[in-house]
């Protein structure tokens, strides 16, 4: 058992270094202090924003630090405000490496509201 | 983990957290400090009064608002996304005219949500008849249904949105009565915007406020009221 606990080990430990030596170089933006911790974050973002997104919407339930917008606000580059616009860009650069086709971006801004509104004013 | 990873840890950890405390693993004091975390609530009956004596024909500041707040392009062909429109209307008997805008209604018992095949289309608790865009599948249903002609179908692929206002091709929407301005304590960006004061917005409900006061007292009507829809905008005048 223990042979076997081991030779699993030895396994998988290359395997996750390599792993995290392959992972996207992210621009992540403003980033700082995140609602979860980063690894949390990787693994379930996705049952978050559903969550989220049903609580919103259907029940007008609204929190702040946990909307698709606060994450845009933190992550988006801070040199063109978006977390779309490049292969590094927050969004794309992660979901290219696990091939994950983003849908969010068709309805939400993907962009910080400061420069959408810039650019109205322009 | 990665060098530069640490490293970041380190700084956040070192760097003055003003805005965050952690208060367990993972989870931060701003959470429970920021954002109206409430439901909507069934007591409230959101609605509209429109005066049509206070509307002055030919002013279109409501509509203006609405496309600046929405995100519309305020186009007006037959696929252009209209949430709000002003329509003036003629007694062909003796010429008089009134001129009104016009929007989703807000009914109690709304038709776009009984066709709707996929629950996009719903009522909030307190009456605001949405689009979860999440869920509509664009079969226009809920288009066909609605006896105002209140909805849009978006049909090119959008850049740019409101972050507020999410919108994208594909999916249906129509006049929200501003429902992130509503959640925030705000009134919907038309009335606001009505220098003639013609959109009277608030709790149907609340025996206090302004809209249900007037209208227990002055006269008013819903449009189509023989549907038995039970519309949340009631008009003035008419
Ligand atoms: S006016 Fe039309 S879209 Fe609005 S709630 Fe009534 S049926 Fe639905
Ligand atoms: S278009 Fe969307 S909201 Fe309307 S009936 Fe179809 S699925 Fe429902």
């Amino acid at each position: 058992m223990r042979l076997l606990v081991s030779l699993l080990l030895c396994l998988c430990i290359p395997a996750a270094l390599a792993a995290e030596a392959n992972a996207p170089k992210l621009d992540v933006g403003k980033g700082g202090e995140c609602v979860k911790d980063t690894q949390w974050m990787r693994k379930n973002h996705m049952h978050m924003l559903k969550h989220q997104r049903n609580e919103t919407v259907r029940k007008g339930v609204r929190v702040e630090a946990e909307a698709f917008k606060a994450c845009v606000e933190c992550h988006a580059s801070t040199s063109d405000n978006s977390v779309t616009a490049r292969e590094d860009s927050f969004c794309v650069g992660c979901h290219r490496y696990a091939a994950v086709k983003i849908d969010c971006f068709e309805c939400h801004a993907s962009k910080r509201k400061e420069a959408l509104a810039k650019k109205e004013t322009k | 983990m990665s060098d530069i990873d640490t490293q970041r840890r380190q700084f956040l950890k070192t760097s003055a957290g003003a805005a965050a405390i952690a208060i367990a693993p993972g989870m931060m004091l701003y959470q429970t400090a920021h954002g109206d975390t409430a439901e909507a609530s069934s007591k409230v009956r959101w609605g509209m009064l429109i005066d049509t004596a206070q509307c002055k024909e030919g002013c279109n500041d409501c509509v203006t608002a609405c496309n600046k707040e929405n995100g519309l392009s305020g186009k007006t062909g037959t696929t252009d996304s209209q949430w709000i429109r002003k329509i003036e209307i003629k007694d062909i008997s003796n010429g008089h005219t009134v001129s009104l805008p016009m929007m989703c209604q807000h009914c109690e018992h709304p038709p776009c949500v009984d066709v709707c095949p996929t629950n996009a289309s719903f009522k909030r608790a307190d009456g605001i008849v949405l689009v979860d865009r999440h869920l509509c599948i664009g079969c226009r249903y809920c288009m066909m249904a609605c006896p105002y002609k209140a909805r849009s179908f978006v049909h090119e692929t959008l850049e740019d949105q409101n972050p507020d206002v999410p919108r994208g091709k594909g999916t249906v929407e129509a006049c929200s009565l501003c429902v992130h301005r509503i959640d925030k304590g705000q009134i919907p960006a038309c009335a606001e915007a009505c220098q003639n004061k013609a959109i009277l917005f608030g709790d149907l409900n609340d025996a206090n406020s302004e809209i249900h006061k007037k209208v227990r007292s002055v006269a008013t009507v819903q449009i189509r009221a023989d549907l038995q829809l039970n519309p949340g905008v009631r008009y003035q005048g008419l």
